[in-house]
């Protein structure tokens, strides 16, 4: 069953066209990675799916939500981790955590509760109460998806989430997003196409706001007639092998 | 609900910056502490009441609520800089969440700032009265009148610019055209004309009339520091609601 819809999704900022007519379908619990150079229109494209933007065009439904008409009830079920770490920088970790589960409607009871449920999932435990601005950025980035998930969200974009990160944080926050794959419905941006091969089960390639193809890492090298999946992603964005 | 997480959590960062600590109660107190002492560096027979308690008590009052700007301002700058608001407009809070909870804070660290500066003042020879009660009363359409400056400046310009506008320039110029350190009759002109169409010397006159038992004073220079509030006020909430719908957080 599909989590999310999108049809003829599009958004105009001026002249500039920076999301295309994109269509699309993704499943519920499925991992889908958007890719594409910058300016391709990913970050755009799950800020209108998250409710940030209005589309100029087209809609799309989450779990039988329109974005255009109940924005509210789709902000109820959906978070989103940002390109930057978004935390409140003077907050301790466990106050960050219970202040989002609060805002998603949880008592003072069980806002803590889950608080340190999601620091024990995200390997916090020992920073609970440390204040996240002195926070290593590759745990102030765990703290901003363990934010975005308290929620319990059914559907969770995440825009670069391992931007800026060394590899050895990365791999660790690769291990926590391959945790929630079959029980979250997420939309992940990336530039890296080892991340994307490691986590997504399907990948949607985007060139110049247009979605131009869709399909496992392996079904895009087919496609592109590569060998491999990075030159299958330069070749079906438009670049020179 | 929402409102009063938000609200606490912005008092939190606000009250956990030793800067904005120092400024919001320390800064007043230190200004009051100085002009007490150059008062009494003046000898009685030049008959000079310029730096008497009376006088800069409530301005001192006044002038704390000002950084009230530079806070609120900073803190919405801060968080849509660094995305922090942009999760927050991705979640189920409503626009009267994010208003009230920024200004909530404000509201009751004016109150304290207040009630601080005046106890301050009683050491120094400003009876603590009923009145004085009024005088916080006072100071706090004040309080949102700068609130609402900050909110307005934060929805739109970066911490730099905030810094810049609501800190170093509003504060001067709320500062010396209230009237607080210098009364307007000394410079007279344009400095006076000026001053008397902006609210920060009513500001002070109506809490200078509050604490000092003058009733029927207050009210004619509160009602033009009310017009300010409310157009600011009003003027901010349409901007950051604004934000929130644009494409651009």
């Amino acid at each position: 069953m599909s989590a999310i819809t999108v049809s003829h999704l599009t958004k105009k900022f001026g002249d500039l066209t920076a999301v295309d007519d994109v269509s699309l379908a993704i499943e519920e619990g499925e991992l889908f990675a958007l890719l594409g150079m910058n300016g391709a229109g990913k970050t755009t494209t799950i800020k209108m799916l998250s409710c940030l933007i209005f589309p100029t065009q087209g809609d799309a439904v989450l779990l039988g939500d329109s974005i255009r008409k109940d924005p509210i009830a789709i902000k109820q079920k959906s978070n989103v981790s940002p390109q930057e770490t978004a935390v409140a920088p003077n907050l301790s970790v466990l106050e960050n955590l219970s202040l989002m589960a609060g805002i998603y409607g949880q008592d003072k009871d069980s806002a803590q509760s889950s608080a340190r449920d999601m620091s024990s999932r995200f390997g916090l435990n020992g920073v609970l109460n440390k204040s996240a601005k002195k926070l290593s950025g590759g745990m102030q980035r765990r703290l901003s998806i363990a934010m975005a998930l308290i929620s319990d969200p059914e559907i969770l974009f995440l825009d670069e989430p391992t931007l800026g990160l060394d590899v050895l944080a990365r791999r660790e926050l690769w291990s926590s997003i391959k945790q929630l794959k079959g029980k979250v419905t997420i939309i992940l941006t990336t530039h890296y196409l080892e991340e994307v091969e490691a986590l997504s089960d399907r990948v949607g390639i985007m060139n110049n706001g247009k979605l131009v193809a869709v399909g496992t890492t392996a079904e895009l090298v087919t496609q592109a007639g590569t060998e491999n999946f990075e030159d299958a992603f330069v070749s079906l964005s438009g670049g020179e092998l | 609900m929402k409102t009063i997480l938000f609200a606490g959590r912005n008092t939190k960062e606000i009250l956990r910056d030793p800067i904005s600590f120092f400024f919001g109660l320390g800064f007043p107190l230190i200004l009051l502490l100085l002009f007490n002492i150059i008062n009494s560096a003046i000898p009685a027979e030049a008959q000079n009441t310029m730096f008497e308690i009376e006088s800069i008590g409530p301005g001192v009052a006044v002038f704390g609520t000002i950084f009230l700007a530079l806070f609120s301002g900073m803190l919405i700058s801060k968080d849509r800089t660094t995305s922090f608001l942009m999760r927050l407009f991705a979640s189920p809070m409503q626009s009267f969440d994010f208003i009230f909870g920024y200004t909530l804070p404000m509201i009751v660290m004016a109150a304290v700032q207040a009630l601080f500066t005046f106890i301050v003042a009683a050491v120094l020879g400003l009876p603590l009265t009923i009145n004085t009660a009024l005088a916080i009363l006072v100071l706090l359409p004040i309080a949102i009148l700068f609130t609402g400056i900050g909110l307005l400046c934060g929805s739109i310009l970066n911490e730099k610019a905030v810094g810049g506008i609501c800190g170093a320039l509003l504060t001067n110029v709320a500062a010396w055209l209230s009237g607080a350190w210098i009364p307007l009759d000394l410079i007279g002109g344009a400095f006076k004309k000026t001053a008397e169409v902006l609210p920060f010397y009513h500001a002070v006159q109506a809490t200078k009339a509050a604490v000092l038992g003058n009733f029927s004073g207050i009210m004619p220079h509160l009602s033009i520091v009310l017009i300010y509030t409310v157009v600011f006020y009003m003027l901010a909430v349409i901007v950051f609601r604004g934000k929130m719908k644009s494409d651009k957080v």
